[in-house]
């Protein structure tokens, strides 16, 4: 009868594996440690092999990588990752505008796993067993690490993105008012219907605050318009006249205008100006301006 | 909730404070052009500033009161549309066509004066 012998990498860790995997942890730092010179310059290597960081020059990637090296071997020895998770972020908030891609920094931080598990397999090769052991003791942390990066910079990412679109969505629609009475409401790029919908909420408010009683909004900017905010627009006119002001319509290019006609939306009720100079002249013949140039008034009025 | 009705000058001021019902709309409509012929008044100016919803009723309502009163000989102006307010009637395809509109109350009497003087100076165009 087979003597039954527990397996050493047992799948459920008692506390003396658990030491025994701390006991390997410290063995490991301590040889990546060692050999920190030799292994960044590898990893430094074998980043510009991979053509990855082509942002980057060759003393700065050799700069963050041994800050990244030194990261690495310290969650390795205290597997506590809030270092490394703020040096990501900080890292990504440095390379991101530059142009560095996610495929980049995953690729770096796998190959630093890469470069030091080689090394690894080199040191313990004789000892089988023993190699095992090491990389149950590496391979978890190293996992953890990689994760911590990616997500790091990926989050990094969708914040900037997150940032940028409030700024687009607040400068997407500037109300100015020229004259008294009068707004002006240029609208430049494509109209999606959470725009048009901003749009609308702005053009009222500032009607309101403004006491705006004649608005002109410029639409030469716009390369297309469909249905949904066409009608979105007709409505919008509707709205502001039920405040009381007046709205001109200016810049429809010939696309918009055939599209509108085409797709039958009623523009009856809109009152639409060729372009932004025309809008501006007929919105201050409606409040009663009446605008000449310095030079002639003298002779108009002899 | 009885809407007060002010006299002002030759317009009538109908000041709406609360959400009305819509047999408390009906007694205001009444009442106007009940009292436009007794004050001989030249224009209504119906502030809804305090309103957050209008409804369908409202809006017929008030389309028809501002038919009535024209027929009454005044002119009618609603002000005080809130922004929200209006996008929604518009949604809903409340549009108080063929009733004119102001920002406030100032614009309201603004427009009631132009509307005025309009009149007064054809009527004179007439007598001449």
């Amino acid at each position: 009868m087979p003597e039954i012998k527990p397996r050493r990498p047992g799948p459920t860790p008692t506390s003396s594996d658990a030491e025994g995997t701390a006991a390997l942890l410290r063995e490991l730092v301590a040889h990546l440690r060692g050999n920190r010179t030799q292994l960044r310059e590898e990893w430094a290597r074998r980043i510009t092999e991979a053509k990855l960081l082509t942002a980057m020059t060759k003393e700065e990637i050799f700069a963050e990588a041994t800050s990244i090296y030194d990261n690495y071997v310290d969650v390795l020895e205290t597997g506590a990752v809030e270092a490394l998770q703020a040096y990501a972020r900080n890292l990504s908030e440095r390379i991101i505008p530059r142009g560095v891609e996610t495929h980049e920094v995953v690729g770096i931080v796998l190959l630093l796993r890469d470069v030091m598990a080689r090394s690894l397999f080199e040191k313990y090769q004789s000892d089988f067993a023993l190699l095992n052991r090491v990389l149950d003791a590496y391979e978890p942390a190293a996992n953890r690490i990689a994760n911590t990066v990616a997500v790091g910079f990926v989050q990094e990412r969708e914040r900037i993105i997150r940032e940028q679109q409030e700024a687009i969505r607040e400068l997407s629609t500037p109300v100015l008012p020229v004259r008294e009475r009068l707004l002006i409401l240029p609208i430049i790029g494509v109209i999606d219907p959470q725009r048009a919908r901003q749009l609308t909420e702005q053009l009222l408010r500032g009607i309101r605050t403004n006491r705006a009683k004649v608005v002109v909004i410029d639409i030469t900017g716009v390369p297309s318009i469909d249905s949904t905010v066409a009608n979105h627009l007709v409505q919008t006119v509707e709205s502001a006249r039920l405040l009381g002001a007046t709205v001109i319509v200016t810049g429809l290019s010939p696309e918009i205008a055939q599209t509108l006609v085409t797709i039958g939306v009623d523009l009856g009720k809109m009152n639409t100006v060729g372009d932004l100079r025309g809008g501006i002249e007929e919105a201050e013949r409606l409040l009663g301006y009446k605008v000449h140039p310095l030079t002639e008034s003298p002779t108009a009025q002899a | 909730m009885v809407v007060p009705i002010l006299k002002q000058g030759q317009y009538l001021i109908a000041s709406v404070q609360a959400a009305l019902t819509d047999t408390d709309l009906l007694k205001l409509r009444d009442a106007l052009t009940e009292q436009v012929g007794t004050y001989r008044s030249r224009g209504v100016i119906m502030d809804v500033t305090a309103l957050d919803v209008m409804d369908s009723f409202a809006c017929r309502t008030l389309s028809d009161l501002a038919v009535m009163i024209k027929l009454r000989g005044a002119e009618t102006v609603i002000v005080g549309i809130q922004p929200e307010v209006a996008f929604s009637m518009v949604q809903l395809g409340l549009k108080l066509e063929g009733v004119a509109t102001a920002l406030d109350l100032e614009e309201g009497l603004a427009y009631l004066d132009q509307k005025v003087k309009r009149v007064a100076r054809a009527i004179n165009e007439q007598k001449r």
